[in-house]
């Protein structure tokens, strides 16, 4: 995978890992962006078929394996508890995007993300040596994506975060995001992305792009 | 989307400790007895349902919910009294529906239950579960309740519980099973579950847009057709709270909805709401009914309307509103909003 063909990609194939209450949301808004999209859980894609047609018409049910080889972008929207089982190997050589929070009164307490000199994306980078990680979609409710989008110069667009130590990975998500509909605000680095997380500054929060940037931007207290 | 089920208007409460009128917090013990004057007063307002939640913390006294129904049922006669919700993932399926079997024969056919976790999770920790077993945990004991509800002897295995061998379970019902519901957030595992196992459906709708919503009633009707159950109901649970007019409903409930949520992004992590995004929730495309009867009696009626719903539960109250606002909240919502929504949907 190499920053040139990623940068090339104007429109990637988007696959959604997990299909509980995040997945389906993210897949609709992606196939109304007008990606191809695929959607898998852990098993049977009989299993989401429903879900699948009621809830993100239009993406397609697949094998985690199958999606994820059919795709250039692999979106994960599983539980953190459920990443430890998780095999690298799947996603190797993909560009990955991070939407898991560490929240250990639901995650249980989890190892591995115990250590607090990283953020939970950089964590999971180091596991998923062989992808390059997005961090984005992490810090916006489930409930909310669907209704907040809006087009480009809207008064009212909302920001999302976007961080990656692979600025070329960084660009193609960013692109993602301003096209589902909000503004992206690119972060340099997995480590600066730590400011997306649970108890930051924009965790949950409506902002504007220059609000975004300067809640961001503000080092905390 | 259009219903067939008859129409239920129902309130319910976590409990919240209330303070009196000066704003010192009651204990826990008048915080409980004031929710059985509650119950009684929803009776005598023309409320269709009381339902309280499960809770186990400080802010939330309300562990045991099925006791303070109780209470309730020996002072009413005519108002349905269930969980909203019990937290089956951390409770025994057998000692539910003997508790809930219990309030049955007490209040001669009035009881109810609503399964799920609720936005809490302290039950969990508290009883020695696992969190992250959430899923397994409900599943099975879903499966055994609905199993439980049938009456007769039940013969069942499973890996959160000691199997049962024809087992009778008693107090036995006098007609039926009651009735039964999932409280679902935002998960279509939990949607499709209760289709599978024969529950109807309660969709707990906290924050952002009920239309959102929609779709899940389209996956709970192709669920039940599909597992060949026949028709069920699908009612919504929200916040909110009633008062004379639009803007003293808002002056009430706002300075104590800011510090609840501020003591729970604290706890989670999320932002502290502001005036706009409350305005944004209280508006007509927000999940708060906050407002005069006439404003939240047209905002139900909207929204179950758009969600193909037939029952709408109004969660009452909000950390340290008085007893007396509570009270208010609770006429104003039997003799005004119920006939209201009433009319605006015959
Ligand atoms: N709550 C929010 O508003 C929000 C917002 C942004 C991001 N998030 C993040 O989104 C993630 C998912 O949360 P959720 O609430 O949507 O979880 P959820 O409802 O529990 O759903 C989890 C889904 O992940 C699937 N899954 C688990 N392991 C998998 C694997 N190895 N491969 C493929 N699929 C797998 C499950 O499939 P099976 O049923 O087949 O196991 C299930 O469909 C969390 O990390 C959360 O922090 C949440």
């Amino acid at each position: 995978m190499t920053g040139r063909a990623l940068s090339s990609l104007r429109s990637p194939r988007i696959a959604v890992l997990g299909a509980g209450h995040t997945g389906p949301v993210i897949a609709r808004v992606a196939v109304e962006a007008g990606y191809r999209v695929s959607i898998a859980a852990s098993g049977d894609p009989e299993k989401i078929e429903l879900i699948a047609s009621v809830l993100a018409p239009g993406a397609e049910p697949r094998w985690a394996a199958d999606a994820v080889s059919g795709a250039d972008v692999v979106v994960l929207a599983i539980p953190l508890h459920r990443f430890a089982a998780f095999d690298p190997s799947l996603v190797a050589g993909k560009l990955v995007v991070d939407t898991m929070n560490y929240w250990p009164p639901t995650d249980g307490v989890q190892d591995l993300f115990e250590d607090r000199r990283y953020g939970s994306s950089e964590i999971v980078a180091r596991r998923l040596a062989r992808s390059a990680i997005v961090k984005t979609l992490n810090h916006i409710g489930y409930h909310e994506l669907d209704d907040g989008r809006r087009p480009a110069g809207s008064p009212e667009r909302r920001a999302l975060g976007v961080a990656a130590d692979d600025p070329a990975a960084l660009d193609v998500v960013a692109g993602v995001i301003e096209r589902l509909g909000y503004d992206a605000v690119p972060l340099g680095s997995l480590h600066t992305g730590r400011v997306l997380e649970p108890g930051g500054p924009v965790f949950g929060a409506s902002m504007s792009r220059t609000e975004f940037e300067q809640a961001v931007h503000t080092p905390a207290a | 989307m259009t219903t067939n089920f008859p129409l239920v208007l129902g309130l319910d409460t976590f409990g919240d400790a209330t303070h009196d009128e000066t704003g010192r917090p009651l204990s826990h013990a008048q915080t409980i007895r004031n929710v059985v004057e509650q119950g009684v007063l929803a009776d005598q307002a023309g409320a269709d349902f009381f339902g309280i939640g499960e809770h186990h913390t400080d802010d939330l006294p309300m562990p045991a919910a099925d006791v303070v129904l109780g209470a309730i049922a020996a002072r009413t006669t005519r108002i349905r009294l269930g969980s909203a919700v019990t937290v089956l993932g951390s409770d025994d399926p057998v000692r539910v529906f003997q508790r809930y079997s219990t309030l049955n024969a007490i209040s001669g056919g009035r009881a109810e239950v609503i399964l799920g976790r609720g936005s809490s999770t302290e039950s969990f920790p508290l009883f020695g579960y696992d969190l992250a077993d959430y899923e397994d945990l409900f599943e099975e004991k879903a499966d055994l309740f609905a199993e439980l509800l049938k009456g007769g002897p039940v013969t069942w295995q499973g890996k959160t519980r000691a199997p049962l061998h024809d087992q009778d379970v008693v107090p036995h019902t006098e007609s039926g099973p009651f009735p039964a519901w999932i409280g679902v957030g935002g998960s279509p595992h939990s949607v499709i579950r209760a289709a599978r196992y024969g529950y109807s459906l309660m969709l707990a709708i906290i924050g952002g847009s009920p239309a959102r919503f929609t779709p899940f009633s389209q996956l709970f009707h192709q669920a039940l057709e599909r597992f060949g159950q026949p028709p069920r109901p699908i009612g919504v649970h929200s916040p909110g709270h009633v008062a004379a007019t639009d803007e003293q409903a808002r002056e009430e409930f706002w300075p104590h909805y800011l510090e609840v949520l501020r003591h729970y992004s604290r706890i989670r992590g999320f932002a502290v709401p502001t005036k706009d995004s409350f305005a944004a929730e209280v508006g007509p495309h927000g999940a708060l009914y906050v407002g005069s009867p006439e404003t939240v009696a047209q905002k139900i009626a909207a929204n179950l309307t758009a969600l193909g719903a037939s029952r709408f539960d109004l969660k009452y109250g909000m950390g340290g509103l008085s007893h007396g606002a509570l009270m208010s909240n609770i006429e104003l919502y039997g003799t005004q909003v119920i006939p209201r929504v009433r009319e605006l949907l015959q």
